[in-house]
């Protein structure tokens, strides 16, 4: 119940976002499908649908990666909260120190599918990605990389707790 | 750190005499401002729009996560191209306020002297569409709340400027919105400032309670829980429904009346809306 | 404005760093609606980023990535006016794409 080092928001990135979207030079992106000939949609079938009906971990990660071996490794480094503010935003992001990653998974073990959301990684991208989940309830959250064909984890337990009435 | 706290907490003065004679809106000002400051020591003035993020060093921690790229700007999207689309009769919206409607939202809730009613931004917005032939729109929600978000992100960062003039009529509305936030309602017979005042910065369940000051100025809102942006009022009837009260309408003098002197409160702090919220 | 792509690339250091912001319900079909219906599940499955056409990220997300999904990466490479694409396409087949330019 006490404050902390009260914090005058100088966020530049929210007024550069602000700004942009008002001038309609970030936002006026709001071309339907098909119209856009330059980028086709992506291929639908390329989709692991497997990997994200599963619930385990093990299961998880055969049907991602066919194998369900990985090794907790500190060059993996992921960013989550403690206690998240809302289970349906929770920034999960993830940075691995390691050569030839070429694919990465975010897994919730207490959700009801353990896989959040995965990524191929081709080279010249940094594997280190930040995004957004849903946590149904308190639970352990892992990230996955693929380096070099060998899987590596780094995880996370995240609180959640029942907030925002109204 | 549930309810009981909350009753322990109201031992602290309540920043302004429930029963003032003859309103006072600059000295209660000052009077509630200087609460605060006094109080939070750390938190310096234009840094309490940021409400529970000043309280909690997780929650702050996501939520600049968040704002980075922020869940609100579809809303300031969307309510640009609404605020640029003409009605039927060919005007827009910049036709119905200063400055065609850009960097002006820090100057209300406005007193009309016209009507003696308080005007909220909402309420112009509608007032507009009205004049221009169109229906009106929602008041708490969708999108009158996104073109509201357009609208105050282009006064992003410029001084609250509520004015209460030398007229009976304003501060009498100034006065009953005083007196709706120190009022007990509901089954918990909780007064506005039992939470925002007595309580503020400590926890109820998953919340951080905001205090008082600042507390409308990153409106509309986009909260989590929501999954969608709101407005000042669409929190209102949320607060009211919390501790079982019957909510006012949307449009309501009591509502008007209340946003005026809580913005009031606020004259002098930044305009941080849009904002997020869990 | 139903199938809105709100991106920002930025070049520095020889990097691009991109952050985009999606529009879609990713509804997960565990959620109720107001009359007590289950909201059936929506949500986009596979999202593409694209640099001058070469394909630098591809997302595959299931119903418990967040609504209004965000995402920030960065790839070696890309100057000032390059194209970044971005195009996703969802479990019920519906696709957006969209295109904008390296600040
Ligand atoms: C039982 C406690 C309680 C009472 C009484 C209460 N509120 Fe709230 N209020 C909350 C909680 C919890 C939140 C969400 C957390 C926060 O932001 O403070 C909130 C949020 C708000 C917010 C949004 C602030 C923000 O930054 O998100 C406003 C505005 C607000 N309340 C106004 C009022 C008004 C006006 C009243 C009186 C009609 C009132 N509240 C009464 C608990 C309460």
């Amino acid at each position: 119940m006490t404050e902390i080092e009260g914090l005058i928001l100088s966020a530049p990135s929210r007024r550069t976002v602000l700004a942009a979207v008002a001038a309609g030079t970030a936002a006026g992106l709001m071309r339907p499908a098909l119209s856009f000939a330059a980028a086709a949609a992506p291929r639908a079938s390329s989709y692991p649908a497997k990997a994200f009906i599963q619930h385990s971990q093990d299961a998880t990660l055969q049907a991602m990666f066919g194998t369900s071996s990985v090794t907790a490794s500190a060059d993996v480094k992921m960013d989550a909260p403690d206690i998240a503010e809302n289970g349906a935003v929770v920034p999960v992001s993830f940075d691995a120190n390691a050569p030839k990653v070429t694919a990465a998974a975010i897994l919730a073990l207490d959700n009801p599918f353990v896989m959040a959301c995965a990524y191929k990684i081709p080279e010249g991208t940094s594997p280190a990605i930040a995004s957004r989940i849903k946590l149904g309830k308190t639970t352990k959250v892992v990230s996955v990389v693929q380096s070099g064909g060998k899987l590596m984890s780094a995880s996370k337990q995240v609180k959640v707790t029942l907030g925002g009435c109204g | 750190m549930k309810l009981a706290l909350i009753v322990l907490a109201s031992l602290w003065a309540a920043p302004l005499a429930q029963a003032a004679s003859q309103p006072d809106p600059a000295a209660d000002l000052q009077g509630f401002q200087g609460y605060f400051l006094k109080r939070f020591p750390k938190v310096p003035l234009a840094a309490y729009v940021n409400g529970p993020y000043n309280f909690s060093k997780s929650e702050r921690d996501q939520w600049k996560q968040i704002i980075e790229f922020p869940p609100y700007a579809f809303a300031v999207a969307d309510g640009k191209t609404l605020f640029d689309t003409k009605f039927a009769n060919g005007k827009t919206y910049a036709s119905c306020f200063p400055n065609g409607g850009i960097g002006i939202a820090q100057t209300y809730p406005m007193f009309d002297a016209k009507t003696g009613r308080v005007v909220p931004l909402g309420v112009a917005i509608n007032r507009c569409r009205v004049a221009n032939g169109a229906a009106k729109l929602s008041l708490t929600t969708g999108k009158l709340a996104d073109i509201e978000a357009y609208m105050t992100s282009t006064s992003d960062g410029k001084p609250i400027d509520v004015v209460v003039p030398h007229d009976p009529r304003a501060l009498a509305a100034y006065q009953a919105g005083k007196e709706y936030f120190y009022s007990r309602r509901g089954q918990l017979n909780f007064s506005c400032a039992s939470c925002h005042v007595q309580a503020a910065g400590m926890h109820l369940r998953g919340d951080v309670l905001a205090p008082a000051l600042g507390l409308t100025a990153s409106f509309p809102l986009y909260r989590s829980s929501w999954g969608d942006v709101g407005t000042l009022v669409r929190r209102f009837i949320g607060c009211n429904k919390k501790v079982k009260a019957e909510p006012e309408a949307a449009d309501s003098t009591a509502y008007r009346d209340l946003a005026y002197f809580m913005t009031y409160m606020n004259n002098g702090l930044p305009i941080a809306g849009p904002g997020a919220r869990p | 404005m139903a199938h809105q792509i709100l991106v920002h690339a930025m070049s520095s250091g020889g990097s691009t760093t991109v952050e985009a912001l999606i529009k879609h319900p990713m509804d997960s079909g565990f959620v109720k609606d107001k009359a007590g219906k289950i909201i059936p599940a929506h949500y986009i499955e596979v999202i593409e980023f694209t640099h001058k056409g070469k394909i630098v990220l591809t997302g595959y997300w299931g119903p418990a990535v967040s609504k209004n999904p965000f995402i920030k990466f960065s790839f070696k490479g890309g100057k000032s006016g390059d194209p970044i694409g971005i195009s996703w396409v969802d479990n019920k087949g519906e696709t957006a794409a969209t295109s904008s330019n390296i600040m």
